[in-house]
């Protein structure tokens, strides 16, 4: 039985999946809501390789460099700032980020 | 069973099991390992997909360092994991309808388009005028076309970089209190008369004629 595209769009499909289970039930912890956006990158990332190895077409992975260039910097200045925002408040805890609230 | 299949079964399962303990494993360090682990296993996927230089990217930049940047701001947060889980398990059930419609969706769209689609043939070699085999390169296809046909997003790329790290640096820059450097713009507006007082002072003064019982205080302001 031979690896078709199917299989890796199937395995990219759930580790969209778990990543936003995560999403959901992590809803307090900042730092693993950063960590689930890593891993949807990381599934569409898995599909956009996935197309272009089976369909030839290199336009894909230069796609995928992009994204890995655009998340890097996500990555950092999301991390900056949740360094701010514990330097601040002393508390990571998205429920009680209420400060901007009317 | 060919190799393949064996190497790709293996890391998916190691990939899926390992994001699984991603989203719900207590301690934030250990998160982060397993993301890693994750990522390991992504870059086993994209070399059996023949994405040589994007997995090795992967490696070196994702586990290499933004990896490593989330290892040192969740060992520097102290974050409190017990309080940052209360209602974990309360959202389970939302998050299980979501998580299995969003499976279900996709799994409709992959089994029902894409399951025709075959492997490309391994290896193409193709020879070129002169009669060789062309020595296929991913690392160089992939650069002929970055650099040739995006060019121009490669710029913007080049300066969400540049906007990003200056950002970075910006935000978490702290100012010490015990810092005695000079600020530049204070030192450039300055003006003359901010710093020298011409004063003009009597070669010879006339003593103020004083009542003889106040000398002391008199001798003590003329030497001031």
């Amino acid at each position: 039985m031979t690896v078709s595209l199917a299989h890796y769009l199937t395995v990219a499909g759930i580790l969209f999946a778990i990543a936003m289970v995560g999403i959901f039930m992590n809803r307090k912890n900042l730092i693993v809501l950063l960590m689930a956006i890593e891993l949807i990158l990381l599934a569409v990332n898995i599909n956009f390789v996935a197309f272009s190895a089976y369909l030839g077409d290199l336009h894909g992975q230069v796609f995928v460099f992009f994204i890995l260039t655009v998340a890097a910097a996500e990555a950092a200045i999301g991390l900056a700032i949740l360094m701010l925002l514990f330097r601040n408040q002393s508390n990571i805890n998205v429920d009680e980020l209420n400060t901007l609230r009317g | 069973m060919d190799a393949t299949s064996f190497f790709f079964y293996l890391f998916s399962a190691v990939m899926l099991l390992s994001a699984f303990r991603v989203v719900t494993v207590r301690n934030p360090v250990h998160a982060v390992l397993f993301l890693m682990l994750t990522f390991s296993q992504a870059t086993g996927l994209w070399l059996l997909l023949r994405a040589e230089f994007l997995a090795i990217i992967l490696v070196l930049v994702y586990l290499g360092a933004v990896m490593v940047l989330f290892l040192f701001v969740v060992m520097m947060l102290d974050a409190h994991a017990e309080s940052l889980r209360q209602g974990f398990w309360r959202n389970f059930p939302l998050a299980l309808v979501v998580g299995g419609l969003i499976s279900i969706e996709l799994a409709i769209v992959v089994i029902g388009g894409f399951h025709s689609v075959e492997a490309p043939a391994a290896g193409a070699a193709v020879p070129d005028a002169a009669g060789f085999i062309a020595q296929h390169s991913n690392t160089a296809e992939l650069g002929r076309l970055i650099y040739t046909e995006y060019l121009f997003p490669l710029e913007v790329v080049v300066t969400i970089l540049l906007v990003a790290m200056i950002a970075a640096i910006a935000l978490t820059l702290r100012k010490r209190k015990d810092n005695k450097a000079i600020e530049p713009g204070l030192q450039l507006r300055v003006q003359p008369r901010d710093r020298v007082r011409l004063v003009n002072v009597a070669t010879v003064r006339r003593a103020p004629a004083a009542p003889a019982g106040d000398a002391d205080s008199t001798a003590q302001e003329g030497a001031s």
